[in-house]
């Protein structure tokens, strides 16, 4: 399907830019009015990236939020897995044209985001995915979402260029904090350097993205200058955050889900999960060497930790806490 | 006047009997040999009469025929030129004839008459045995291997002259030959107790070697995978007698067998490196040679840098790894050659081997997942353990903790082995990770916790359809070095733990 600019369903927050195509291809359907933000972040990600994308995702999704993203490989994909799974709505947009799902091992979100959301991209069907498509295809990501949520970025990463787009197009851009000197932290580290939104919970968030989005709607009817929205703004001044209470998120950090908070009475299980606290990932050796016990004492421990839902396997002998629901 | 010995031919790794017939009639002096012989066969005219001649011995002008039969296999290799000698020597009367009735003889022969040794003649000694011949003659070097087998006397000598004067007196020197017990050999220079930390990889291989499953190393540069491996043959049971001959064999065949060792006494631990071609590791030749797969038959194949080897070749261990034999095709026939091996293989995660170290990584995810794409999926089907060697922090190379030595990990390996052949006698099994998937339900018996267990795991941690069987299979390894019959819920526990590669986690 094509929507051409001059179509009524072509969404509003392109008409109002410059540089934005002459109209979409879409598999599905086209965002709507109602609150939107983007997830971006690397395709190589960590499992702190992993865990965080999915896990906002799914909030923001489940609070009826569109969740835009490009399903590439890894944060991208995660994301709208997440919101996927709250049986929200996700819009992907491509670097190729609509038919052709790239990266392939992504098959199952293609086919999954078209039945609420849509697949959009601006290039025409049967389009390859040449690597030039991708930067492109970022303006459209953040022009579409009132809010840009940068989850896992390397220094000069393909997200910030996404960054980069959604300040030229007066868009609030948020990162998710990170350690200092984690590779894949530095640029959304920076980008809170620079100004950016930090997303400290999913929460805080979706409260900032409503209030932006309500003062949006509220000044599109124009209703003269009613209390402008905490929009943060490239090197704005940091102090101005910190110094307003008012907007101090909730300090409950904890992950968008509760853990299945079934008590565990065994102490040594207890004690594993413990041992999460601190870390986001531990390999079956780590464990052994952190609690003194061989990899056969633990491991009917870490079986039974991961069926009950506690833990979740990453890659090989690795496990962490699990954050999607069961 | 036509005089007989035996001797023997070698196709693949059978042996097969030879008669050497050698008639020499009045005539114009020739020497013609017949019998579909090689270019190292017919050469053998050459070495036979200057060796005669440099030991001091005349042929008559006369016209002499051998004849190799039976004549309808091409026949390769210096083995004959002993037998042809002696027959000619028998037939001029240097020797009595009488000697060579039910006598099989093999041997090189040098220009100055020296016998020097040849290949194969632990298993021509033991088709020998079978055969019901009375004396064996061998090069005096090959004398161990023709004496390792109990029940068949052997004459070795290292010259023309020298065996003249030993046949002489028949039944005299060098042919006691005392059945042997296989010396035990527990001399490692490599001990398990070096490596410190890697509990997880150590328990893999432990369970590995228990259970003769196949076993994949995943971790960074200098993590020990190559460490660990090669420490992996002294945790390995001993071989029996039988093993030991059947081994040994093949490498007497292939021209392997240390001098002075006629029976190995450890398990073959074959290295290729990763440029190995399909030929080599399979067997190559027009008439094959055992390869690598065949030569690590009863031990361990290590394959490091599993990605790097060309993929033509890893699928050629597909067909071993299932059927436990490989068969070549070659226009002079069909050779099934035994290949029942441990297969121990290791990798990079990725092509700089960090990941998912995300500060050290420099790979793309493309690049990763092409890399690990590299290996196919019916060869990782056929891996039963998988496990990750994570890189070793320098307060585990510096701890005091006294680790378990080769020799306390080898009998906890025996013990799970004569459980395993207790359990298996008279199946035509030997290790757990042999069990055919019909009978899994028949040896591999579940208590229904661990059963409620191994289901709960399916659904909560998506494991595939294709592990199933092999965590069964593992689990059976755990117990039995458990010692118990039942498989119970540690032990299905740590066969999940080990797992080979799931799909879900293959892709990165």
């Amino acid at each position: 399907m094509y929507i051409s600019r001059e179509d009524p369903d072509y969404p509003e927050r392109l008409r109002l830019l410059p540089g934005m195509p002459k109209g979409l291809y879409v598999k599905g359907s086209l965002p709507d009015s109602g609150p939107s933000a983007a997830i971006v972040g690397a395709r190589k990600c960590t499992v702190y990236g992993h865990k965080q994308a999915y896990a906002f995702g799914h909030y923001l999704a489940s609070r009826g939020v569109q969740i835009i993203s490009g399903m590439a490989l890894g944060i991208d994909g995660y994301a709208q897995e997440g919101a996927l799974d709250a049986g929200g709505k996700t819009f992907a947009v491509l670097g190729c044209g609509v038919d052709c799902c790239y990266p392939r091992s992504n098959r199952p979100l293609y086919n999954r985001i078209p039945e609420k959301g849509g697949i959009l991209s601006e290039l025409p069907e049967g389009t390859a995915p040449y690597a030039h498509f991708f930067p492109a295809r970022n303006r459209i990501i953040s022009a579409l979402a009132d809010l840009v949520l940068v989850i896992e970025a390397a220094e000069q990463s393909g997200s910030l260029i996404t960054a980069d787009f959604a300040l030229e197009q007066g868009r609030t851009v948020y990162a998710l904090p990170g350690r200092v000197g984690d590779r894949l932290s530095d640029g959304c580290n920076r980008l809170i350097y620079q100004g950016a939104g930090i997303a400290v919970s999913a929460e805080a968030v979706y409260e900032d993205l409503m209030s932006l989005y309500e003062g949006k709607t509220l000044s599109g009817r124009s209703f003269g200058q009613t209390s402008p929205p905490p929009i943060r703004k490239k090197r704005s001044v940091r102090k101005a955050d910190t110094s307003s209470p008012s907007h101090t998120p909730q300090t409950k950090t904890e992950p968008a889900f509760a853990q299945p908070q079934r008590e565990i009475a065994d102490p040594l299980s207890r004690s594993i999960l413990n041992l999460f606290r601190n870390e986001t990932i531990l390999s079956v050796d780590e464990l052994s060497d952190r609690l003194s016990l061989s990899p056969a004492e633990l491991a009917p421990r870490l079986v039974e930790l991961s069926i009950l839902g506690y833990l979740e396997e990453y890659g090989r002998n690795r496990f962490a806490l699990r954050t999607a629901p069961l | 006047m036509v005089n007989i010995i035996y001797s023997a031919a070698i196709r693949g790794i059978d042996v097969r009997p030879v008669r050497v017939e050698t008639d020499v009639s009045d005539g114009l002096p020739s020497f013609i040999m017949v019998g579909d012989l090689s270019q190292q066969v017919k050469e053998a005219e050459n070495r036979v009469k200057t060796a005669f001649r440099n030991s001091d011995i005349t042929l008559p002008p006369k016209r002499i025929t051998v004849n190799l039969a039976p004549a309808d296999f091409l026949k390769s290799g210096s083995r004959f030129d002993l037998p042809i000698a002696l027959t000619i020597l028998a037939s001029i009367g240097l020797i009595e004839a009488a000697l060579l009735k039910n006598t099989l003889a093999v041997g090189e022969l040098g220009l100055d008459g020296r016998i020097a040794p040849v290949n194969g003649v632990l298993s021509i000694a033991g088709k020998a045995r079978d055969l019901g011949i009375d004396l064996l003659i061998v090069p005096e070097k090959n004398l161990g291997e023709a004496q390792a087998l109990s029940g068949i006397r052997a004459v070795g000598a290292s010259s023309l002259s020298d065996l003249m004067e030993k046949l002489k007196h028949p039944g005299s020197p060098d042919t006691a030959a005392a059945p042997r017990d296989l010396p035990a050999l527990n001399d490692y220079r490599e001990d398990f107790r070096d490596i410190h930390g890697q509990e997880a990889v150590k328990r893999a291989s432990v369970i590995a070697v228990a259970g003769f499953h196949n076993l994949l190393l995943i971790g960074p540069p200098g993590s020990g995978k190559t460490m660990l491996a090669k420490r992996i043959p002294s945790i390995l049971p001993p071989l029996s007698m039988e093993e030991s001959l059947e081994i040994s064999s093949i490498y007497s065949i292939a021209g392997l067998l240390p001098e002075h060792v006629p029976l190995l006494t450890t398990r073959p631990f074959r290295a290729p490196h990763h440029t190995v071609t399909m030929h080599a590791l399979a067997g190559g030749g027009s008439i094959p040679r055992p390869g690598e797969v065949t030569l690590a038959h009863r031990g361990v194949l290590f394959l490091d840098e599993l990605p790097e080897f060309q993929r033509q070749t890893l699928e050629v261990l597909r067909q071993p790894l299932e059927t436990r034999s490989i068969t070549l095709s070659r226009a002079s026939g069909t050779y099934t050659f035994p290949a029942n091996f441990l297969l121990l293989a290791a990798m990079n995660p990725c092509p700089c081997g960090h990941y998912p170290d995300m500060n050290r990584c420099t790979c793309s995810s493309r690049e990763i997942s092409r890399y690990m794409h590299r290996i196919s999926r019916p060869l990782l089907d056929r891996i039963d353990l998988c496990v990750d060697a994570p890189a070793v922090s320098y307060a585990e190379l510096k701890s005091r903790r006294p680790e378990q030595s080769s020799a306390e990990i080898r009998s906890l390996v025996q013990a799970a082995h004569l459980i395993q052949r207790e359990r298996f006698r008279g199946s035509g099994i030997r290790f757990n990770s042999e069990i055919p998937p019909a009978a899994i339900s028949q040896y591999c018996v579940m208590d229904s916790q661990s059963e409620k267990l191994l289901k709960d795991a399916f659904d909560r941690m998506k494991l595939s359809a294709r592990g199933y069987h092999r965590i069964i299979r593992t689990a059976r390894t755990v117990a039995d070095l458990d010692g118990s019959r039942e498989i119970r819920i540690p032990h299905i526990s740590e066969a999940i733990c080990y797992r080979s590669a799931d799909s879900k986690y293959w892709r990165i």
